[in-house]
């Protein structure tokens, strides 16, 4: 069966480069592209929604269904 | 869950003001939450702070928001509370406006035991003014007022307001987000005067100064001393040493402040 993904959502003009959400997801799914946050590899996503659960900035959400 | 933080942003408030990696936006986060669980209304809420970087957070929510003058928010709060008992009263601010200016406010709040939240975000330092140090600065560290390291004890938040009277503390950290609603969530539930101490990061003006390399070792240092309640039950004062403990630290019933003061007006009426 084909593994549904999620879409990352970065609301580019709230982040503010942190890394906070690229350090804390456990699969390594994101990296920073000059200042602001990129999905790298979004086969790797296990929903497990720490970023969004940590971005200070509501610059990222993760939308699961 | 997916909770929904856009049904409580005052809208066109955001980007917030606070740095990259201030700790104060997943505060924020964790009050929404807090509401959304909640399912707390608009009108019957409000949200009263101080001074400072902390203190911004009512401007970025849509409910009922007072941002007063430093280290006076729980007197605005107190009458507030006194006029609209029916409402969920928070208050919010950081260390230095809660125990520095503001100090005897919050002990008397707390002695008081009037049915509010205080949340106060403890970043062990002034944000907003430069970096000065606070009455939370720990012993030794760096201030721009303590180039040399900061001579003084620091306070512990919780343990003073469970030396003040609050009826319910507890400890939550910027670094453990999903434990913030919670603890919150609980604290607002309790009737009493309720304080949720959150150790929190200020990457610019303390991390900067004590040697942080970045906001990601400031939050690893936060997991690092962290210790939950029950967990530290089982160890040793020597494993204790350099720890703080999260999570619910007290919990008692007492009488409850406007309800006292309505039986004052009461007894007034009959003239007895
Ligand atoms: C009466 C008065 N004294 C001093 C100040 C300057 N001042 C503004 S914010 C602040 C300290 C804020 O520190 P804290 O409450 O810890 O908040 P943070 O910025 O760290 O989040 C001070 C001293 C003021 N605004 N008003
Ligand atoms: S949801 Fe989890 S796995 Fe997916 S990007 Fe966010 S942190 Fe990484
Ligand atoms: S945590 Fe938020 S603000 Fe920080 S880099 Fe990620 S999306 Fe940007
Ligand atoms: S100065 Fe410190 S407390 Fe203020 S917004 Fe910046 S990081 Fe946050
Ligand atoms: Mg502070």
């Amino acid at each position: 069966m084909e593994k549904k993904l999620p879409n990352i959502e970065i609301i580019e003009k709230y982040c503010k480069g942190c890394h906070i959400c690229v350090e804390f997801c456990p699969t390594k799914v994101l990296e920073m592209k000059g200042f602001v946050v990129s999905v790298k590899n979004l086969e790797a996503c296990t929903k497990c929604m720490q970023c969004e659960l940590r971005c200070p900035d509501f610059a990222i959400r993760v939308h699961a269904e | 869950m997916a909770y929904d933080y856009d049904k409580w942003i005052r809208p066109g408030k955001l980007p917030h003001i606070w740095c990259p990696g201030c700790g104060h936006g997943i505060v924020m986060k964790g009050l929404i939450r807090a509401f959304d669980t909640l399912q707390l209304k608009k009108e019957e809420t409000a949200i009263v702070s101080g001074i400072g970087c902390a203190s911004r957070l009512p401007g970025y929510i849509d409910c009922c928001t007072l941002h007063t003058t430093h280290g006076r928010a729980a007197a605005f709060a107190t009458g507030l509370k006194m006029a609209r008992p029916e409402m969920k009263v928070i208050l919010c601010g950081g260390d230095g406006d809660g125990t520095a200016i503001g100090g005897n406010h919050f002990i008397h709040a707390c002695r008081r035991n009037i049915d509010m939240t205080y949340i106060i975000m403890n970043n062990y330092i002034y944000g907003m003014t430069g970096g000065q140090f606070s009455p939370a600065t720990p012993t030794g560290h760096k201030a721009s007022t303590t180039p040399y390291g900061n001579p003084d004890p620091n306070f512990d938040i919780a343990k003073l307001a469970i030396g003040a009277g609050a009826t319910f503390v507890a400890r939550g950290t910027a670094f453990h987000a999903a434990q913030l609603d919670k603890l919150i969530v609980e604290a607002i539930q309790h009737k009493g005067f309720s304080v949720v101490e959150i150790l929190d990061d200020c990457p610019t003006t303390y991390g900067r100064r004590n040697k942080f390399k970045s906001v990601i070792e400031m939050m690893n240092r936060l997991k690092e001393i962290s210790v939950p309640v029950k967990a530290a039950e089982k160890m040793t004062p020597e494993q204790l040493q350099g720890k703080v403990l999260t999570g619910v630290l007290y919990k008692e019933e007492k009488p409850e402040y406007c309800e006292q003061y309505a039986k004052v007006i009461e007894r007034a009426q009959v003239g007895k």
